[in-house]
């Protein structure tokens, strides 16, 4: 055995709470993580979707109620809250749109599979999934 | 991987192929395809979405027809992706497959749902 090998560093299994706050993630892995960190937000949230599919389309009345919720509340839930939960979602929707798009290119292109493209594709997909998450949540709270 | 064939073949989890691979693709592009064409509707109609304009984007049979095969794709999509999920993160088999269940319950239930809204527009 040759003196390199004998000092390989060993790595363990990594402990959530004791490894993973020093563990500093490159861009492509915080896209992965939060890819997967979206999908279950969706999951989770996929009753108040169809809540919002079921109110905004039955009938005119219903729509006037979806209307109120968000601009008045509903019950003892502020209006602000709706509109952060669906503010939420809008992230969670984009950053999953995009994200998958990026997997779907890289699938089909050779060249995109490159640690350079890896890394650039996902400050893209982070910046450009903020910035249309601030852009939207401004309309959502009626900043313009 | 090790040995995956013959007597030590896994039977159990993942399918470990193709199938789910291109299924996730598949539904994933279905999905995004129907967003734009939602959003398309949206974005060029004019003045403020009213109730008639909005709930008219679903109410042609050829969009109804649609947004049912999307929300297939969509149970479909979320769990592929919900199993893979519990199978990284959670061990015990017992609690696995009782979040399994759980899955598959919520979204068969939320499928339901939104097809029975989809259905009586």
């Amino acid at each position: 055995m040759t003196e390199l090998a004998k000092k390989r560093p060993e790595f363990r299994n990594i402990n959530a709470l004791t490894d993973l706050p020093s563990y500093r993630l490159p861009a492509a892995g915080w896209v992965s993580i939060l890819h997967r960190v979206s999908g279950v937000m969706m999951f989770l949230l996929m009753p108040f979707i169809i809540w919002m599919f079921d109110t905004s389309v039955s009938s005119e009345y219903s729509f006037a109620r979806f209307k109120a919720a968000f601009n008045s509340g509903l019950g003892f839930v502020p209006g602000w809250f709706f509109k952060l939960v669906a503010l939420a979602l809008i992230w969670a929707y984009l950053h999953h749109f995009i994200a998958g798009l990026r997997h779907l290119w890289m699938d089909v292109s050779h060249a995109a599979v490159s640690k350079e493209f890896g890394k650039s594709s996902a400050l893209v997909t982070l910046a450009l999934s903020i910035l249309l998450t601030l852009v939207l949540g401004a309309k959502l709270f009626g900043l313009y | 991987m090790s040995v995956n064939y013959g007597s030590k073949r896994t039977v159990v989890g993942a399918h470990y192929g193709l199938r789910d691979w291109l299924s996730q693709r598949v539904t994933a592009g279905l999905m995004a395809l129907f967003t734009l064409i939602v959003l398309a509707q949206v974005i060029f109609s004019r003045g403020p979405v009213s109730y008639d304009k909005w709930a008219g984007i679903f109410a042609s049979q050829w969009m109804k027809v649609l947004t049912f095969s999307v929300i297939a794709a969509l149970l479909w999509h979320v769990w592929v992706g919900m199993r893979d999920v519990w199978m990284d993160y959670v061990k015990p088999v017992w609690l696995r497959l009782a979040l399994q269940i759980f899955t598959i319950v919520w979204l068969t239930g939320c499928a339901g749902w939104a097809i029975q809204v989809l259905w009586r527009l």
